[in-house]
């Protein structure tokens, strides 16, 4: 008489054994759009990188020299010093808007609050390049309001696109089209909190400050690192906005403004493939080093935190 | 902020610069409808289906017209078109094509200034061997010299931009200014135009390098030394004296308030040339086709517009430079070359064809049928209120035209002019300081991509 646990053993075995093989069934639509469409073009990017070819010259294999110029390159050096002072300025602010917004919206509960949750996710809600493309007719000294304004008070209308201001400029535009789809992100972590908190915090004498500083802002503290990482790798990799303004900025946006657009210009505009591959595997280095500085500073402080 | 679509930022630059066909490369803008070289993707119908076919990037406004007049008229040969943008984007998709060994049509539209790059990269055919000698004598001599190298002819020339300078007579008129034929009169004549508090006399855009590379041109600057038989070696000269004498007129202009410094090809300035803020647009034969085509009218807003040849360096030897223009090319990627050196030869050239360009206002053409055509001489340009302004300016100023030798790096020559241009806009450099400068990086530059710098 066979013993019942070796009855069910037996196929149980089976199965185990048929299990892995199931699993990469499943992941394998997702596996090879990953290594066709991810994979294969980093791996043949990175290849390029390691060549060298000037206009002039054959194809040589160029090892880390490629590398080793990127970082001596005072137009690359320029792009990304842009992106970080860009970033460093335009997180907080963003931080700060999109923060205030959820907490006021979270504090509301009148029907305004819903219309103003619209009105403030809009500008995400329209594609970059359109928002991009009103914000440079709103600038123009020709078709903007400026002008206008500024004859009121008898002032000539700054030129929001000359290389002096071109900063603030896209700070104003970058801020307007995200800050809205922050504050969705920190306002659905705000929603998460149990609202039973708040009552014990009211009980205890909190003021709805408090509350909102002391119990809300600290709670939500993962969303707003999430955030933080977010509008790091996408400032660093800044390109949509300059490029659609680049025509009309009088020349203060040139072919190396940010790491991404002299990447774009080396390869389409100057045919030198291998040196924007180069270009773009050391922007991707940056991204890495910031992100990995952000994480572990945020980690130890967490740890402290705690 | 993150790259959302290449392909939008693409028809953003196409909604807010609308250029002509004709008009110069600037360094962005233009339209993808679609792109790809195989037969399968016209944009057109093939009319004679048992023929051969030869596919065709161009991005004239009139091309489908053209293509289809083309196809009706010829039992050996079919046109297969399509628009894989205009200038820079189309240029993008060739290099890439180039780069990949596959995708490239077999005849691409080009720009004269971009085709050494492409000879240098091997991806044109040396239409010499393909008869290219049939039509030479349907062009003016500096017209050919633009596509040449050497013995070797590697495009076939369609629209050119000889240059000239419009003014708005009713300006001058008003501030009681004479056409001025020297560039010391123009100056003058700005100077006047400001003291009286009138508009600016013209403009100084930083990026349109290919303009004032042409105004130095003018003035004596053989800034290339280079062919593209020889291509390891390279003279460059961009700072001698008659080019600095050309950089500092503009930078005294500028510093003085006389010109603005407004970028051209987008709405600021095509607004500001419609509500009368410059008295000139020192520009070229495509100026008053691009001009109607953006919406500049001249009717019902009292502006009379003219034309008037380029102002001179020294009237009694007179230059005639170049502004834009195209060509028609055939990729090393063809299957059958003297085929697709056909269609480059004959696209775009019968008399109907070179017609619909003329009354489109598409193309200012270079072929010496149309060119030389009483017809074409006297029509009278509704843009310039009725003058015959190819007989009395267009025509003579291209016949003039002598040609020029670009560099195979044009596109980054102009990225750095333009930085050039920036420092002298905002005064930084001097123009002499700017084009020694200037010299410094381009030498640098060549001698980086593996040339001998002569």
């Amino acid at each position: 008489m066979t013993h019942p646990a070796a009855v069910l053993r037996a196929p149980s075995r089976r199965r185990n054994l048929r299990r892995p093989w199931i699993g990469w069934l499943f992941i394998a639509p997702f596996g090879a759009i990953f290594l066709v469409f991810l994979v294969a073009p980093l791996a043949y990017a990175f290849y390029l990188s390691l060549f060298s070819k000037g206009l002039a010259t054959g194809t040589i294999f160029a090892g880390a020299g490629n590398y080793i110029k990127a970082f001596t390159d005072p137009e690359f050096l320029s792009g990304i010093w842009f992106v970080i002072r860009f970033a460093v300025i335009l997180i907080p602010i963003q931080m700060a808007v999109s923060l205030a917004a959820a907490l006021v919206l979270d504090a509301l509960t009148t029907r305004l609050s819903r219309f103003a949750r619209l009105a403030i996710f809009v500008p995400y809600a329209i594609p970059a390049v359109v928002g991009t493309l009103m914000w440079g007719f709103l600038y123009s000294p020709t078709f903007g309001p400026l002008t206008d304004l500024f004859k009121v008070v008898n002032q000539s209308a700054p030129e929001i696109l000359s290389s002096g201001n071109i900063f603030g400029g896209l700070l104003n535009i970058v801020v307007w089209q995200w800050a809205g789809y922050y504050m969705i992100i920190i306002y659905a972590a705000l929603r998460g909190i149990d609202p039973s908190i708040y009552e014990a915090a009211r009980i205890d004498g909190a003021t709805p400050r408090q509350i909102a500083l002391r119990i809300k802002v600290p709670m939500i503290s993962s969303a707003m690192a999430l955030i933080l990482v977010f509008a790091l790798i996408g400032t660093l990799q800044f390109f949509t906005e300059p490029q659609v303004l680049r025509p009309i900025s009088n020349g203060s946006i040139t072919s190396s403004f940010t790491p991404n657009i002299y990447a774009f210009d080396l390869a389409f505009r100057f045919s030198q493939f291998n040196y924007a591959s180069t270009i773009s595997f050391s922007l991707g280095i940056v991204v890495f080093i910031a992100v990995y500085i952000f994480l572990f500073a945020s980690r130890k402080r967490r740890g402290g935190l705690s | 902020m993150k790259t959302k679509s290449l392909l939008a930022v693409v028809s953003a630059g196409a909604l807010l610069v609308t250029l002509a066909g004709c008009s110069p490369d600037v360094s962005a803008g233009g339209s993808t409808d679609s792109a790809g070289g195989d037969a399968g993707s016209c944009s057109n119908t093939i009319v004679n289906k048992d023929a051969p076919q030869v596919s065709v990037w161009a991005w004239y406004p009139n091309i489908n017209t053209v293509v289809d007049m083309f196809n009706k008229s010829h039992d050996d040969v079919q046109v297969c078109w399509s628009n894989a943008g205009q200038g820079a984007d189309e240029y993008a998709k060739f290099s890439t094509a180039i780069a990949a060994g596959t995708g490239a049509p077999d005849v691409v539209m080009l720009e004269a200034e971009v085709v050494p790059g492409f000879i240098l990269q091997d991806a044109l055919v040396d239409l010499s061997e393909h008869g290219a000698d049939d039509v030479k004598a349907n062009f003016s001599a500096g017209a050919w010299k633009d596509v040449s190298s050497g013995d070797s002819v590697y495009a076939i020339p369609v629209d050119g931009g000889p240059m000239a300078m419009i003014y708005r007579a009713d300006i001058f008129a008003k501030y009681g200014i004479a056409v001025p034929t020297t560039w010391d009169e123009y100056a003058a004549a700005g100077q006047q135009l400001k003291d009286a508090g009138g508009p600016f006399m013209g403009d100084f855009g930083s990026n349109v390098p290919a303009w004032f590379t042409a105004l130095m041109t003018q003035n004596g600057q053989k800034a290339w030394d280079y062919e593209s038989a020889d291509p390891q070696n390279i003279g460059v000269e961009l700072n001698d004296s008659g080019s600095k004498k050309v950089a500092d007129y503009w930078a005294d202009l500028v510093k003085k308030g006389i010109v603005d410094t407004q970028d051209q090809f987008n709405t600021d300035y095509i607004g500001g040339l419609a509500n009368g803020s410059y008295a000139t647009y020192v520009s070229a034969a495509w100026a008053p086709g691009y001009l109607t085509g953006a919406g500049a009218s001249t009717e019902g807003d009292g502006a009379d517009w003219k034309a008037a040849p380029l102002p001179q360096w020294d009237p009694a030897n007179p230059v005639s430079v170049n502004w834009g223009g195209s060509t028609f090319a055939v990729t090393t990627q063809a299957k059958d070359k003297d085929l697709a050196a056909t269609v480059a030869k004959e696209l775009y050239a019968s008399d109907e064809e070179l017609q619909d360009g003329v009354d489109t206002q598409t193309i200012f053409p270079l072929n010496q049928k149309i060119l030389a055509s009483d017809a074409f001489a006297d029509t009278p340009v509704k843009f310039f209120g009725g003058q015959t302004a190819n007989k009395e300016v267009y025509i003579p100023a291209e016949n003039a035209y002598e040609g020029y030798t670009y560099s195979p790096f044009t596109t980054y020559y102009y990225s750095e002019l333009t930085k050039a241009m920036v420092s002298i806009i905002d005064g930084s450099k001097s123009g002499s300081d700017a084009l020694d400068d200037l010299q410094g990086t381009m030498t640098d530059y060549a001698k980086a991509q593996g040339f001998t710098v002569k």
